[in-house]
């Protein structure tokens, strides 16, 4: 009688069943990869066992973009094509990205495109295809660690993202050809993965601070459930401005010396490593590129350089704390997260405000990859009993342009998502018969001071006297945090609707165009894998025979041996080449007259491995057969 | 999910002011666990759909009940008076003078010597304000009076404004200090 299987409670039956889902942690800095096997989290390491992907992309023309740490080592010779930090332009226009840009030494396209491209040897690319180049790089990753294809992946963003941000991600993540399960905010992935849901009951505080974003998430734990309360932050501010800060200082030592492109690189690079540095040691030694000057800088002459920018995301945690209507003594825990959370002065200064020791237990680097990797996993339908929900909120409000270049506010900041709201309007105007929406997010009450994520218009009001008109604007954000607008003269009916693209996002056809190119991209690297799989093909058959030759060389006449070196050296030549199907077919060939050859040396082997045997021990048909031939 | 149930009965509570809050957020809690659309991410389009639209409808009744304001506004609109921003409800002129001598003192926090304290001390008036004009509104409410139920909510409207932009000061004031 079989046995009868019983799995585990919330493990599917059959582990082929499993659907393979990842988490990204898609950083400023780095970025990661993660997975639940056999029942834990993990981050994914690449063939060299390194598990941080350097968030950096190194172009050249006619060459695949090189991604990691392989292409942050071109940074200083070749620093224009060398991207890293695209993450703080994700979604950004142009005019917001020359201001960003100041100490990022990019060379941007100068075009009437509201997106900003960056030139590059391999062409002008925007931040949304570059993030993607990211991206694919870990899918490939995740795919080889996991051995299959992936069913989809949550991706992460920071919680203060705004709407043309996280469409930014998104569309990053379709050209990579990744299918989204959700966007998930960081601090929240943070949360889970430090299972605090284990405990009961609580209000958790988790601090995130990034290469270039900050985050303060304020969130209320109730058996498996993590309820955003309130989230604030500043997605402009994070790690690299510590770097900047010390740069600056450390050029203003060096006494007016001027930085070309490459030296500022260079000058960035030492800023970082000095700050890493000086997190266990309270004074550096350094040399400046160009000069050679040497300059000594102490944790406190940093700490000050520091000092208004960690106070900046103080400030940002007292009015999370209010906008979640909780008082400082009732925060539990206090999550820290991102890597620049290992600056000294920033941990103190979080544990004076909170009044109690941050937790840093896990590497805060990986814990939100991992916490991603676990909603993943309940995502794709591997963990159907678990506990675990997560509620988000809206992290900045968003609102119409009325008259006067003031801004209507539809949607609060934190309310809860998913949710809908409609506003009602008129027109001022008789006889108006258009009108323009403006879709805005922010917390500024004039227009100019917030985002604008998208204008249209709704056409074809039929006339009417000034006011007269109802038009009912529907604002619907979804779980991801992403916006849909749609607007409707109720008298008549008239409709128009539009997934909201950012003002200065890809447009439908932009990413189409994109699409197609990583598809033929891929077609190129399925061209290119097969090319190189026929070549060590090649080179394993012509080894093979050489090797054939030097052993059993006299099993030829001399004509054979000459035609079958003649074949050789033709398969050798043709696998220098770049058609996989010409060397396929050579090495078919090869494999063809060189048969006789392969069953000659058969036949010798096989009378060795006799002449070493006693007939005696072969079985009785061979004995049978001596006595039928006897008879 | 009935969408077509009040807000009370989708969270199985008693309709009126004072509630269960306790109540509201486990049911709340409850009703996510069924209907949030991660729980049905790996279910077909339109199923995902249903719960976003779901999650969405519970997510307005839950904000509705937590509130106060809303809530108040809400136990109106059941017996059928609209209380939008639009109502044209005239103001006893003591409560109308009482508001703009507040205002104007919040306009001139900045000038006195302690500005935060200035500003604690006029959300605590105002809060007093808050109280009384929900005790009033509760009251009302219960005899049934619904005039003097919709004047309190248009007080109440007044305050919460006043609220907003002692907070909206406040987070100036941080910025500067």
């Amino acid at each position: 009688m079989a046995l009868l299987q019983i799995a585990e409670p919330g493990l599917s039956l059959d582990p082929h069943q499993r659907k393979l889902a990842v988490g990204i942690d898609l950083g400023t800095t780095n970025s990661l990869v993660a997975s639940v096997r056999n029942g834990v989290a993990e981050t994914l390491a690449d063939e060299a066992g390194k598990h941080i992907l350097p968030s950096v992309v190194h172009y050249a023309q006619d060459e695949k973009p090189l991604v990691g740490a392989a292409a942050a080592q071109r940074a200083t010779q070749d620093p224009y094509n060398t991207i890293q930090s695209i993450k703080r332009l994700m979604g950004r226009s142009a005019a917001d990205a020359l201001q960003l840009g100041e100490h990022l030494p990019y060379e941007f396209v100068e075009s009437d495109t509201a997106m900003p491209y960056l030139r590059t040897a391999a062409g002008d690319l925007s931040p949304v295809q570059i993030s993607a180049d990211i991206l694919k790089s870990l899918v490939v990753r995740a795919e080889a660690s996991l051995g299959g294809d992936l069913e989809g992946a949550v991706i992460t963003v920071p919680a203060y993202f705004d709407d043309a941000q996280r469409q930014a991600t998104k569309d990053a993540a379709q050209i990579a050809g990744i299918n989204v399960l959700r966007l998930l905010n960081e601090p929240t992935a943070a949360a889970v993965a430090y299972g605090l849901d284990q405990q009961d009951k609580g209000v958790v505080a988790v601090y995130d601070l990034g290469g270039g974003t900050f985050d303060i998430s304020i969130l209320r734990l109730t058996q498996g459930v993590f309820e955003v309360l309130a989230t604030g932050g500043d997605s402009a501010l994070g790690g690299d401005d510590f770097d900047y800060a010390l740069a600056h200082w450390l050029m203003e030592q060096a006494g007016g010396h001027s930085f070309d492109a490459s030296s500022s690189r260079e000058l960035l690079r030492i800023a970082r490593h000095t700050k890493e540095q000086l997190t266990d040691k309270p004074e550096v030694e350094v040399s400046l590129p160009g000069s050679g000057t040497q300059v000594r800088i102490t944790r406190e002459q940093f700490d000050a350089l520091c000092k208004s920018l960690v106070a900046k995301t103080i400030r940002a945690c007292k009015r999370a704390l209010k906008d979640a209507g909780v008082a400082l003594d009732e925060i539990q825990d206090v999550v820290m997260v991102g890597g620049s959370t290992r600056v000294p002065l920033v941990q103190s200064s979080v544990g004076e405000f909170f009044k109690r020791d941050p937790h840093i237990g896990i590497d805060p680097d990986r814990v939100v990859a991992i916490g991603a990797a676990i909603q993943a996993d309940i995502l794709a339908g591997n963990k159907p009993d678990s506990e675990l929900l997560l509620l988000d909120v809206l992290p900045l409000s968003l609102g119409l342009e009325t008259m006067g270049g003031l801004v209507e506010k539809v949607i609060h900041r934190n309310t809860s998502i998913p949710v809908a709201r409609a506003q009602e309007f008129t027109t001022y105007q008789d006889g108006q018969t258009a009108m323009l929406v403006h879709v805005l997010q922010g917390e500024r009450e004039l227009v100019d001071h917030c985002r604008s994520l998208a204008r249209f218009e709704l056409r074809g009001i039929p006339p009417m006297a000034a006011g007269a008109a109802h038009i009912r604007v529907t604002f619907q954000v979804d779980a991801d945090g992403l916006l849909n607008v749609a607007a409707k003269e109720l008298s008549t009916g008239v409709e128009s609707a539009i997934q909201v693209k950012p003002s200065y996002g890809l447009s439908d056809s932009e990413i189409t165009r994109m699409l197609q190119e990583s598809y033929s991209n891929a077609a190129d690297d399925r061209e290119a894998r097969s090319l190189r799989e026929q070549q060590v093909e090649a080179d394993r058959l012509v080894s093979a025979l050489r090797n054939a030759i030097a052993e059993d060389g006299e099993l030829l006449s001399e004509q054979e041996l000459k035609d079958l070196n003649t074949e050789i050296d033709v398969l050798e030549k043709l696998a220098q080449g770049a058609s996989s199907a010409a060397i396929e077919a050579g090495v078919e060939h090869l494999a063809q007259v060189s048969d006789f050859f392969a069953s000659r040396r058969m036949d010798r082997s096989i009378q060795t491995a006799l002449q070493g045997q006693s007939v005696d021990i072969f079985d009785p048909v061979s004995n049978n057969r001596s006595e039928e031939e006897k008879g | 999910m009935d969408i077509s149930k009040n807000f009370f009965e989708l969270f199985e509570l008693v309709p009126g002011f004072d509630l269960n809050a306790q109540q509201l957020s486990e049911r709340y809690r409850e009703l996510q666990r069924e209907y949030h659309p991660d729980r049905h991410a790996h279910k077909g389009e339109r199923q995902q759909r249903l719960a976003v639209q779901a999650t969405t409808h519970l997510n307005e009744a839950f904000e509705t009940l937590k509130m106060p304001l809303m809530r108040a506004q809400y136990l109106l609109k059941l017996r059928g008076v609209e209380t939008g921003e639009e109502t044209r409800q005239q103001l006893p002129g003591d409560f109308l003078m009482q508001q703009m001598e507040l205002r104007e003192s919040l306009v001139e926090v900045g000038e006195s010597d302690d500005p935060f304290a200035e500003l604690e001390r006029l959300e605590q008036q105002a809060r007093q304000l808050e109280t009384q004009e929900y005790s009033q509104f509760n009251a009302a409410l219960a005899a049934d009076d619904l005039e003097t139920a919709v004047v309190a909510i248009r007080k109440l409207q007044f305050v919460n404004k006043l609220l907003h932009e002692i907070e909206a000061a406040e987070d100036r004031l941080d910025e500067e200090y």
